[in-house]
């Protein structure tokens, strides 16, 4: 089962961090790909460029309205976002628990074009 | 690989041959397993272009032992040892067009890329590749997978089948049976993944049907008094008969009940038959063995309501001894419905509400909302169906299960 898995941090309390503590976090993060590479479990990631580069588009009146930044007023921003390939839920919150330290962590099962199995 | 599928053929069919030609000279096993994906990718160009060699297993031996002695050779400043059997090496090799005839060494493999150190997926992605002769590339997008991850995942499975320190050899004798069941285990896996996935547009996924079926074989055929293997291939042929009746012209899922059975294969399912009442005859129960002696009972009627269900639930009784899963007890309570009513089945249903493997899915929502429709009961069997579609992660069942709630609706 396929799901996604988005790490939204504060970029103000991520800044605030000592070095060798945001050195540590991202330890946890890279070395939680290896493993899950061992298990098969890794299927993709996607890691997100400084907000200041994100774009959103509206449309006002049919013609595109483009700002800077990201959408909303959220504190927290899209960090990463993985694809993972697990048994089930449960599997997918064991994942997601280390990476939840000053990050908040959404997954989501995404849909797949399988049939019945046999 | 290649756009000559008597060269795809071909290649597939010789790479385990050949990998095991250069894994039993070479010893390395990580090693040898990529020095021959290299001759099956130069030889998928040089053959297309200038025509298969006139002996192409001798040809990729060549190919393979130059690579892999000249990897061992750029190595020998810092492994001498190597080195020495590297440069003795090649000569044996070279002059090597059919080397072994009678020992095959598709099965030592099998057993070696299914290594119960490994993960069911990488397992999987080894057997394709070192098996099988599928490229990475193949691999990734049989599962959906970007090429790299792919890629790591097979350096990794081969790094720990390293660090276990196997040795290119059967498994022994009392270890044996627990061995053949994880090889069985992942030839279902690669099935299922395309059979389930032929439903969808992409053909490559549904490949893998016809992978799984090719690698059974092989495996029944090296291991014919096996009764699981002849169990599995059974099970493959039979289900894989009612593939081009699963789908609609429009793409929707068709259940079992309503398929246009002219549609089904009719000489896998005479194979299948043949080999699954032959099976029965002569080797131990299995559970695979009874999967493909249901298989058999739906193929062999001529329309749902003329099913010997009496069998099929005998069959799901002797099934939840050998192997009990949920999924097993929703099958059995379909079958109970169509003989006891489907009030019957409804109550045989009831206790796996708690079953924490069935909960929050759409599985057993879907069997209920069939069952209360059975029953008469349309608008229960409305909001199961519903809610069944809701929690489904698949496309065409959430479209088919949104079908089956909204002709319910429709009928008032």
């Amino acid at each position: 089962m396929k799901y996604v898995v988005l790490i939204y941090t504060n970029p103000a309390t991520w800044s605030a961090l000592p070095a060798g503590e945001q050195d540590r976090v991202i330890k946890v993060h890279n070395d939680l790909i290896d493993r899950l590479t061992e298990t098969g479990e890794f299927v993709n990631i996607y890691r997100m460029a400084d907000a200041a580069l994100t774009k959103t588009v509206r449309l006002q009146g049919g013609a595109p309205v483009v700002t800077d930044g990201p959408f909303g007023e959220a504190k927290e921003l899209l960090a990463s976002l993985w694809e993972i390939d697990v048994a089930g839920v449960g599997r997918a919150i064991e994942i997601a628990t280390p990476l939840a330290q000053y990050c908040t962590v959404e997954l989501t099962p995404v849909m797949d074009a399988a049939g019945l199995e046999m | 690989m290649t756009a000559d599928p008597r060269i795809e053929d071909l290649l597939r069919q010789l790479a385990p041959q050949v990998l095991g030609t250069i894994v039993r000279r070479f010893r390395q096993f990580d090693l040898a397993e990529d020095a021959v994906q290299e001759a099956l990718l130069t030889a998928a160009v040089q053959w297309e272009a200038q025509g298969i060699p006139e002996s192409p297993r001798g040809w990729l031996v060549t190919v393979a032992a130059r690579r892999m002695s000249d990897q061992l050779r750029s190595e020998s400043s810092r492994r001498r040892r190597e080195d020495a059997v590297a440069a003795r090496l090649p000569s044996e090799v070279l002059g090597d067009g059919a080397a072994d005839p009678d020992e095959d060494d598709t099965l030592t493999l099998l057993f070696l890329c299914c290594h119960p150190a490994l993960s069911p997926a990488s397992q999987i992605a080894l057997t394709l590749r070192a098996v099988g002769g599928l490229t990475t590339a193949q691999i990734a997008r049989a599962f959906l997978a970007p090429e790299a991850t792919m890629a790591q995942r097979i350096s990794r499975a081969k790094a720990t089948i390293k660090a276990a320190g196997t040795r290119f050899s059967l498994p022994p004798d009392d270890e044996r049976a627990e061995r053949l069941s994880v090889v069985l285990h992942v030839l279902y896996l690669i099935f299922n993944e395309g059979y389930t996935a032929s439903s969808g547009p992409d053909l490559q996924r549904s490949d893998l049907t016809v992978e799984a079926i090719r690698l059974a074989r092989d495996l029944h055929r090296l291991l014919p008094a096996e009764g699981e293997v002849a169990g599995l291939l059974a099970l493959m042929l039979l289900t894989d008969a009612r593939r081009p009746a699963r789908i609609s012209s429009n793409g929707d899922l068709v259940s079992l009940a309503e398929q246009d059975r002219r549609q089904w294969n009719a000489a896998a399912i005479t194979e299948g038959v043949g080999l699954i009442t032959d099976t029965l005859s002569r080797a131990p129960l299995g559970a695979y063995q009874l999967q493909a002696a249901i298989a058999a009972v739906h193929d062999e009627a001529a329309s749902a309501e003329e099913t010997d269900w009496r069998e099929i639930v005998v069959l799901y009784q002797l099934l939840e001894r050998f192997g009990p899963s949920p999924v097993v007890t929703l099958n059995h309570a379909v079958a109970i419905a169509m003989i006891d009513g489907p009030r019957a089945g409804l109550a045989m249903l009831a206790p796996l509400a708690d079953d924490e493997r069935m909960a929050g899915g759409h599985r057993l929502e879907a069997v209920r909302a069939h069952l209360l429709e059975m029953d008469g009961d349309r608008s229960a069997a409305r909001d199961a169906y519903r809610t069944a579609a809701r929690r489904s992660t698949s496309l065409p069942e959430q479209r088919y299960l949104e079908m089956r709630a909204a002709r319910l609706a429709d009928h008032r």
